[in-house]
């Protein structure tokens, strides 16, 4: 045993094991596309989402909504509602003052203020966007808590609402938060390079105004809590992506002291972003189950959710793009007026920030600026929904660049390929304030086309508008940031979020050589429970089929952080291998002391630990756990058991990228878009699972498509919601979808052991580009050369016209 | 609203009766009454298909059918399809092609399938992908979704030649 004990050898042989990138490439389980563990009990009507959970006495929650975007609550009178049968209570926001915090904002840049007026779980004097809660009403029964609802008399003197974010700027607007004396929440700057030289130096510029619209995130689970307070401790169920985080808001906000606070995001049927979220039910609920003393429950309803789960996007973008005429890109500022809403939420203002990084997209552009200006007004909070922020970057880069190549006469794949950044220049210090980690947007580019034949299509195209119809072909190369985050840049002192971004993972062996991975992220479709038992099976030498994967539940495990941002493999996959190596790296020395080996001799060999050259000796993972539990024969020093418990603080982002392309076919006479093919390559690294990113991808792509095509949360001029049910609000359906054609390219990171990048948002990230870039190729022959989401029937149909009218307004 | 009527129901084989409000939802007694949660509530105008039931052997979205409207039916639910032991073609065929993320949408997506390949036992892609408009799924882009479907009807179909085969 070398100086410093067993507690070192670990350490030492762990790191070790971390550091040979070929552990996953030699997986026997890593790189299978595995069956999900998870889908037994969700295909048989057996998985528990909250709304399925009761307790003993649980009473139902409603909330009274404002139906005024923007008014004084001059009184609520509750007398009515409060008589009726079964009724155990209605309570305002002047009954909640014993809150000992506002809901949280987490986003506090360095150098930069951000204007940031309290939010309160009940809303206190004013409304400020319709769904705006007022009051809660919690009674025996899941109707008659309706009926309540409707007895409570809130009286509003209704105020001018500002909903156009340019509006809200001007000099007369109504002001959302009169304390402030302004709608601006911030202005926040990212500059690399010198832009203005870089136009100097340009002989094409082009500049678009860019509208990237509003979107809900519409998981088909709406949100739900349910509350249990009993003598002095709290567990709360509730759908979110973040039960940790929860946990802490719910133990500041209601001062209770933390360890009492239990939180359980049992199964979550779906987030994309809506449920990264501190939401004001998801503390007001516990409120009243504190109150009342009984459990209470909140289910949300779809029109509630379109109403006030935040929404995403939202921003209105000048964007100018300088050129050589041989096609060198000089320079890129985009200057983005993002709408946040009536209120600051967890991440609200950060989002556009996120794009930023990654603004200029593949290419090696010297000279890029962003700069954002948030806006209150008085419509629901924007967040983070699937991609957050780098969508909205990744159209704007990729729809610009072929307006570009359009200007300048050349090739829109030529043009890519002369401004990206080559393969052999990673890491690659981008202009704006990140190391891309690795890179060869050439080689799925190269992908993509022996899958779409250009020159084929040309022709196919070219025929079918002699025959009246209108096709397009439309591009994206993207590469996006992911894997949040090394916290000293994502945390204070650099994005300056107000906290860290590591995750945390612990492998218990039990007495029979099962084993037990808890993982501080958590899940809500992505099958953590699948691949990540895949990472520690084939470092254990065990079957996937005796890894449980444990997830969303504060009352075990370590401190976790959550999913989002594309993180979970990337930071939480990467602290199970490692925490997995840990508990390898222990039952080396258990194996070497008991076969009488040097530690170094012993090798994980089809299931068994082995000492090197004899394959006849060696010890099964259960026999390890034998030897460990009994404790009696165990190198000096060491600790019997056999667990460990690891914390991951990654030292890069991870930046998967890949290369898109979209068909479609426009009805001229309607203006309806079909998508005819979609063909995806994207690099995420080496596959732990090819299936789910398979899946990852389909999904993401869908997202970005529902955008680019039918979804749009939209408010009219007094600030009232027009797309508050699913009929209204469009998500696309079987059948407005292809089916999609996915390749992928494998490039490592060099920033974890697995060399894998994160897939959640990649699709998202990618898609509205590809498809913008496609109806604008069908609708040139038109004289049309630009036109912003949605893609509605309407809105083409509309450009249609104008153009036909000689460009005279519609 | 504090009248209730009796209602009987055939429920995945088994008989119930239930007193219920008269404007509660088949869903809601589903859920509420016999503790059947595989049936999911997605939205309030029945556009997302969660809620899919087989009422009578037909797939109907049970929060358009009020409780008293099944009085004297049969319905099938999610958990009535199958077993973890003996999953039906259809849930066997969503597994195995990933046709599910979250696993909200599911049963809904499983019972519309069903309801579908009842009634046209080999569907083309266009045919799966009409049949499910009505369902909506946020994780998948339908695309395993509706492979998986079109693989449960090979099984089936699969399943139905063999047992004719056996027969003749």
């Amino acid at each position: 045993m070398s100086a410093g004990g067993p507690e070192a050898e670990i350490a030492r042989i762990a790191a070790k094991a971390a550091h040979e990138r070929d552990t996953a490439a030699a997986g026997i389980h890593v790189g299978q596309a595995l069956r999900r563990k998870e889908d037994p009990r969700l295909i048989t009507g057996r998985g528990r989402y909250v709304d399925d959970l009761t307790l003993p006495g649980t009473l139902w929650a409603a909330l009274v909504r404002s139906p005024e975007a923007h008014a004084r609550i001059v009184s609520i009178d509750s007398s009515q509602a409060t008589e009726r049968a079964g009724v155990h209570g209605v309570f305002t926001g002047q009954d909640m003052t014993n809150l000992q915090a506002p809901l949280p904002m987490a986003w506090g840049p360095p150098g930069v203020e951000v204007r940031n007026p309290p939010h309160w779980p009940l809303a206190r004097d004013k409304v400020r966007y319709v769904g705006d809660p007022v009051a809660v009403v919690i009674g025996e029964d899941r109707y008659r808590v309706m009926d309540a609802v409707e007895d409570v008399l809130v009286e509003y003197e209704a105020l001018p609402a500002v909903v156009d974010p340019e509006a809200a700027l001007e000099e007369d607007a109504p002001l959302v938060h009169e304390e402030l004396g302004t709608n601006k929440i911030h202005e926040w700057p990212l500059e690399g390079g010198d832009v203005e030289q870089g136009f100097a130096e340009a002989e094409v510029i082009v500049e678009r105004r860019v509208v990237n619209h509003r979107t809900s995130g519409a998981p088909i689970e709406p949100r739900a809590v349910l509350a249990d307070y009993r003598a002095g401790s709290v567990t709360v169920w509730s759908s979110t992506q973040i039960p940790h985080y929860t946990r802490l808001f719910l133990a500041l906000m209601l001062g209770i002291s933390e360890e009492k606070v239990r939180v359980i995001a049992p199964e979550v049927g779906g987030g994309f972003g809506a449920k990264l979220q501190i939401y004001g039910e998801e503390i007001l609920i516990p409120w009243c189950s504190r109150r009342l003393g009984m459990p209470v429950k909140w289910v949300e309803t779809r029109s509630e959710h379109m109403a006030t789960s935040h929404h995403g996007r939202d921003q209105i973008a000048h964007v100018r793009m300088g050129a050589k005429r041989d096609g060198t890109i000089t320079a890129w500022h985009v200057r983005i007026l993002a709408d946040m809403g009536a209120y600051n939420m967890f991440l609200t203002p950060l989002i556009p920030s996120l794009g930023a990084f990654v603004m200029g997209g593949c290419y090696a552009i010297p000279n890029v600026k962003t700069e954002i200006v948030g806006v209150f007004t008085n419509k629901m909070s924007t967040d983070a929904i699937r991609g957050a922020g780098r969508p909205e970057a990744t159209h704007m880069v990729e729809v610009t660049l072929e307006q570009l190549a359009q200007e300048l006469g050349m090739d829109r794949l030529e043009l890519r390929r002369k401004n990206f950044i080559p393969e052999d220049a990673f890491p690659y210090q981008s202009a704006t304030a990140v190391v891309y980690d690795s890179g060869d947007y050439e080689k799925t580019l190269a992908r993509l086309l022996e899958h779409v034949d250009v020159d084929a299509f040309r022709r196919e195209q070219e025929q079918a508008r002699r025959q009246g119809t209108l096709r397009g072909l439309g591009f994206s190369t993207y590469t996006e940031i992911c894997g949040l985050a090394p916290s000293r840049v994502a945390g204070p002192p650099i994005v300056g979020v107000q906290a860290g971004f590591w995750e945390s993972a612990m492998v218990r062996v039990h007495n029979t050589g099962a084993v037990t991975v808890y993982t501080g992220s958590s899940p809500h479709g992505q099958g953590h429970e699948t691949g990540f038992a895949q990472i520690a099976a084939d470092r254990l030498g065990v079957d996937p089929s005796v890894v449980e994967v444990v997830h969303g539940d504060t009352g075990f495990g370590p401190e976790g952080r959550g999913t989002y941002g594309s993180r979970s493999l990337a930071v939480g996959g990467e602290s199970v291998a490692q925490a997995a190596n840990q508990v390898a790296a222990k039952a080396k020395l258990i194996v070497a002391h008991k076969l009488e080996a040097a530690p170094e001799d012993i090798e994980l060999r089809d299931g068994k630990f082995a000492v090197r050259g004899s394959p006849d000796k060696g010890m099964s993972l259960a026999d390890v756990a034998g030897e460990a539990y009994l404790g009696i024969d165990l190198p000096e020093g060491m600790q019997p058991g056999l667990e460990m418990t690891n914390f991951y603080e990654p030292e890069n982002f991870v930046f998967p990228f890949g290369a898109h392309a979209c068909m479609v076919e426009v009805d001229t006479e309607t203006g309806k878009v079909d998508v005819v093919r979609y063909v995806a390559v994207d690099d995420c690294g080496p596959a732990i699972n090819p299936m789910l990113i398979a899946g990852q991808v389909h999904g993401g792509i869908a997202h970005a498509i529902g955008q680019a095509l039918y979804e749009r949360i939209a408010y009219d001029e007094n600030g009232q919601l027009v797309t508050g049910t699913f009929v209204d609000y469009a998500l696309p359906t079987a059948a407005e979808l292809p089916s999609f054609e996915t390749d992928r390219t494998e490039t490592p990171s060099p920033v974890n052991s697995l060399g894998v990048k994160g897939v959640g948002e990649a699709g998202t990230i990618a898609a509205s580009a590809a498809v913008t870039n496609a109806v604008i190729d069908a609708l040139r022959p038109l004289g049309i050369t630009y036109i912003n989401m949605p893609l509605t029937p309407m809105r083409v149909w509309e450009a249609i016209q104008e153009a036909q009218n000689g460009g005279a307004a519609a | 609203m504090s009248t209730t009527v009796p209602v009987r129901l055939k429920v995945n084989g088994v008989k119930e009766e239930i007193d219920v409000q008269p404007r509660l939802l088949l869903v809601h007694a589903l859920r509420d009454r016999l503790g059947l949660t595989g049936t999911h509530v997605g939205c309030d105008t029945s556009n997302c298909g969660a809620c899919t039931v087989h009422l009578d052997g037909r797939a109907v979205k049970s929060c358009t059918v009020l409780a008293v409207q099944a009085d004297g039916a049969t319905v099938t639910t999610i958990e009535g399809m199958g077993s973890e032991d003996q999953l039906h073609p259809l849930q066997e065929a969503f597994w195995n092609d990933h046709g599910l993320q979250c696993g909200y949408c599911t049963p809904g997506m499983i019972m519309a399938a069903a309801g579908l390949l009842a009634e046209n036992p080999n569907p083309t892609e266009e045919e799966v992908r009409h049949a499910l408009e009505g369902n909506l799924c946020r994780c998948t882009g339908y695309h395993n979704i509706v492979r998986a479907v079109l693989d449960a009807a090979k099984t089936k179909s699969a399943t139905v030649a063999q047992q004719q085969e056996v027969t003749a």
